[in-house]
């Protein structure tokens, strides 16, 4: 039999997603054919603002790779548009006068930016921000011009704004309502969130309506009903979506707002289907991405033949992707006669919950400034529970296990990656998965963002039962099912001296190891055996085995230590005459007060350094990277302390040591703490006659501030104690622990005991002495060894004409 | 079909690094070379499928290479990524005549 030819009109999230679910049920029923008017391959239109924000390039926002349509035989047209449908004889064509005839037809054309039909909105420097043009525009604009307004605050606007903001603009919200996100938050909330967003820079204009865009061509500015006016160099209307039925509609598809779908998201038009923001399905238009994968679920199953039940409308949530901003809702919002609600309110540390309830039910949420119950509320409010059973697990801290058992097979676990409950379990009974990792390497669930964790353990809790292991020993890597403590008796015991033994000996799965255990042991083995353990390249990763930073683009980054951040004009101008010499792509100052020249290639790094003649800033380290300082009493007025001085001398005594993790050092000298040591491994605030030390900060993705160990004070208890903390670590941290984790698995109690011992830290100091004995500095090193050189830093350049 | 193939001198056995990999560039193409722990060479497209990172520079185990980039596995036998994740990679065939290392190129 022939393949089905099945056609998507539209590359974007719910299309695609669609097609995925039918690729799973039926890999070869279909001949797929997609046609997208944007140039780009699928990608993830949520992440947009990120991408705007800055924190994200375009590449990394792509779902589907170009590979991946070659991979499932789907012929795609990119920036191609599909301008006709014939009905009858189910034929397709588009703006390039292509024809493509159909069995099966799926419009998944999305919706567009709500442009408001304003006096002046043609004019240029107006955008809507619902695509990547758009952000390229946007990112445009910050580089010519300050002053941005951003018309709406909702969700799109204020994402917008945050943006803008980073792009460097100054940004006006325009709002028509008195408070922001009025259709997810209530006033209360909507507030608090003003608040926030005003400390980082946002200016509000509340209960304006634009009456007009001033400017000849360009925009410059806008006046309001009130006759008020302001100015604006760029215009950002985030107002709103519209679907996108112009197609639907000429070709006489019914529509009402969206294309009208029934539950297996058929139109009224036989073999033609329609998915995700394009639709209406009763009486609601969706504009979030929670639908989209239900939506293609059941959609699939409609077009493969799997009977189901169809698509029962979406519970929907939101969730404002601002830095530094907590905000979640669902559901109901408002209250009424028929509602009772329950408010937490929380001014001081700026936290606000609320819960509607609905004839004892659970109907609605808001939360902000604490979102951590929002997933499970969310499960609730979609299965109506009782208000009772919230406050209940509250109250006794029941395990998640029970959510997750009562949700729906084909749930969302995983947003990120769309991993279902379903895919999970199926994966722990099939594959006798047993932990988060494994769950982790088999479905991809949890792999990106990682907040979806918890919901991870509580279903491998829930689907092994008896069988789960809360504390489950941690082992060193999939290779073996020792633990890393187990790991380490077992080589003092055996005299253990290579990687290779160790897995060897202790039996690893895969004899060669993975990139997970080859650097720990590594890094165990020189732990327990400074002097006489040599180290193997070939298990280290690229950043210590070259001694450079690799880049995205596979080039590196070359950072001089300067120590204590602090220079001079002779380095300054080496530094400068190799940024010319070696064409480096950017100078730019690190977080740690040091100078970074990017886009160096490999093999030109040797030389590089030879012409600086200075170390290396060891950014690439796990192990001490940097000691930033303050200027302290040597200039600064408020200075007590010389903390330069310290910084200088903390960095010269431990520069090259290794640990489990990168390590992070700052030195202030007064509590205005303008080194950041909060936020440090170690952070040294020196007061009048004290010095402060505090341990296990982390400014990175977990963010925690040091716990106190102890005051001393004169700087060789500095130099006493940080040595024996630094090695306390180094031997009992996990590879890849950060100190931040290592304080909150011991307790800092612990590590204060251990350590108030003066026999303790001597012994410590002097292990630690040990290890600095034996570490030679890279550079040169490298720089002087032929073998090396050829090895590591040469790159092979055969012409193509050779035989 | 018979297919003509190049053979590419890519540089001497002995001077490779064990169980590292070596950039070769030939015309326009990036080959990651790589001298396994079982003496073995492998030649694979020095680009990841994910996000095109490059190979060389990435740890080895056996015959498979783990891109520095992400973290994907990669067989160097047959170029596929392992799952969970997907794609594939160009592999070349490899010759070692007496000391001399060839990757073997379709013309």
């Amino acid at each position: 039999m022939p393949k089905q030819k099945l056609l998507l009109i539209g590359n974007g999230m719910a299309g695609i997603r669609a097609i995925e679910e039918v690729l799973k049920l039926k890999p070869n029923q279909f001949e797929i054919t997609v046609f997208g008017s944007e140039p780009y391959p699928n990608y993830n239109r949520i992440q947009l603002s990120k991408v705007l924000q800055g924190d994200t390039d375009v590449s990394d926002i792509t779902l589907n790779e170009w590979q991946w349509y070659e991979d499932n035989n789907i012929r795609l047209y990119p920036g191609e548009t599909v301008i006709n449908i014939d009905k009858t004889k189910q034929v397709v064509s588009t703006d390039k006068g292509r024809e493509e005839p159909y069995d099966k037809l799926i419009i998944a054309t999305g919706s567009n930016a709500f442009i408001l039909p304003l006096p002046g909105a043609d004019k240029e420097g107006v955008t809507g921000f619902r695509d990547i043009k758009d952000c390229e525009k946007m990112i445009d604009y910050s580089k010519k011009h300050k002053k941005a307004a951003v018309i709406g605050a909702g969700l799109l606007g204020l994402e917008a704004a945050r943006g803008l903001l980073n792009l460097g603009m100054e940004v006006d919200v325009i709002h028509i309502n008195d408070y922001l996100m009025d259709r997810q938050l209530d006033e209360p909330a909507g507030r608090l969130l003003q608040k926030e967003l005003e400390e980082q820079g946002m200016n509000f204009l509340l209960n304006k309506q634009t009456a007009e865009i001033t400017g000849e061509e360009k925009v410059s500015g806008l006046r309001f009903n009130d006759g008020e006016e302001i100015d604006a160099d760029l215009i950002v209307m985030a107002v709103g979506i519209k679907p996108n039925v112009a197609l639907a509609m000429e070709n006489g598809i019914k529509v009402n707002r969206g294309i009208i779908v029934n539950d297996y998201m058929e139109t009224e038009t036989p073999n033609i289907f329609a998915v995700g923001e394009c639709v209406e399905h009763q009486e609601m238009v969706y504009g979030l991405v929670a639908p989209l994968y239900e939506q293609g679920q059941a959609l699939a199953k409609q077009l493969c033949g799997v009977p189901c039940d169809g698509y029962k409308g979406t519970v929907v949530s939101t969730q404002l992707k601002v830095s530094g901003v907590d905000v979640f809702s669902t559901g109901k919002i408002d209250e009424d006669k028929n509602t009772k609600s329950i408010k937490v309110f929380d001014e001081w540390n700026g936290t606000y919950k609320k819960l509607i309830v609905e004839d004892g039910k659970l109907a609605g949420a808001v939360l902000f400034g604490d979102t951590k119950d929002g997933t499970r509320l969310l499960s609730l409010i979609k299965k109506a529970a009782d208000v009772e059973e919230y406050l209940n697990a509250n109250e006794s801290e029941q395990s998640g296990a029970s959510l997750v058992a009562e949700m729906p097979y084909d749930e969302l676990i995983c947003g990120c990656n769309g991993v279902s409950k379903g895919t999970i379990v199926d994966a722990i009974n099939s594959k006798g998965l047993k932990s988060l990792e494994e769950v982790k390497g088999c479905t991809n669930a949890s792999r990106s963002c990682g907040t979806c964790k918890s919901l991870v353990s509580d279903l491998l809790e829930y689907t092994l039962g008896d069988d789960y292991n809360e504390n489950q020993k941690v082992s060193v890597c999939g290779c073996t099912t020792l633990s890393r403590d187990e790991v380490i008796e077992e080589i003092k015991e055996k005299g253990l001296t290579h990687t290779r033994e160790v897995m060897n000996v202790l039996g690893w799965s895969n004899e060669e190891g993975c990139s997970k255990c080859k650097p720990a042991l590594n890094y165990y083995l020189g732990m327990l055996n400074p002097t006489d353990y040599e180290d193997e390249k070939e298990s280290r990763y690229v950043n210590e085995r070259l001694h450079a930073n690799i880049q995205k683009d596979g080039t590196f980054s070359v950072i001089p230590r300067m120590y204590g951040g602090v220079t001079n004009a002779v380095d300054l101008r080496k530094i400068a005459d190799a940024a010319d010499k070696y064409d480096v792509g950017m100078i730019k100052l690190t977080g740690g007060q040091r100078i970074n020249l990017l886009g160096v290639k490999k093999q030109d790094l040797p030389d590089m350094w030879a012409d600086l003649g200075m170390k290396s800033g060891h950014a690439y380290q796990k192990g001490l990277r940097t000691v930033k300082t303050c200027v302290g009493s040597e200039f600064c007025r408020f200075g007590t302390q010389d903390s330069t001085g310290m910084g200088i001398k903390l960095e010269k005594k431990f520069e090259g040591i290794s640990g489990p993790h990168k390590l992070k050092m700052a030195v202030s000298a007064c509590p205005r703490n303008c080194a950041e040591g909060g936020i440090k491994d170690v952070g040294i605030v020196g007061l009048d006659g004290v010095w402060e030390l505090h341990v296990g900060g982390n400014g990175g993705t977990e963010l925690r501030q040091g716990d106190l160990l102890c005051k001393v004070k004169t700087e060789d208890e500095v130099m006493e104690w940080v040595g024996a903390y630094l090695q306390y670590y180094r031997e009992t941290g996990n590879y890849l622990e950060r100190t931040s984790s290592w304080v909150d698995r011991l307790g800092i109690d612990h590590v204060k005991e251990i350590l108030a011992v003066k026999e303790t830290r001597d012994e410590l100091n002097e292990r630690m002495d040990i290890a600095l004995s034996a570490i030679q500095e890279p550079w040169s090193e490298v720089i002087n060894n032929e073998e090396t050189l050829r090895e590591l830093y040469e790159k092979v350049n055969v012409t193509s004409t050779s035989k | 079909m018979e297919k003509t193939q190049r053979r590419i001198f890519v540089g001497n056995y002995s001077e490779l690094p064990k169980k590292l990999g070596k950039t070769v560039i030939i015309g326009d193409q990036e080959v990651a070379v790589f001298k396994l722990a079982s003496g073995d060479i492998r030649a694979i497209e020095n680009r990841c499928p994910h996000k095109g990172g490059v190979l060389a520079e990435g740890m080895v185990s056996g015959d498979h290479v783990f891109c520095p980039m992400h973290d994907w596995k990669i067989s160097m036998v047959d170029g596929k990524a392992q799952a969970p994740d997907e794609g594939c990679v160009q592999t070349y065939t490899t010759e070692v005549t007496e000391d001399q290392v060839y990757v073997l190129m379709e013309k």
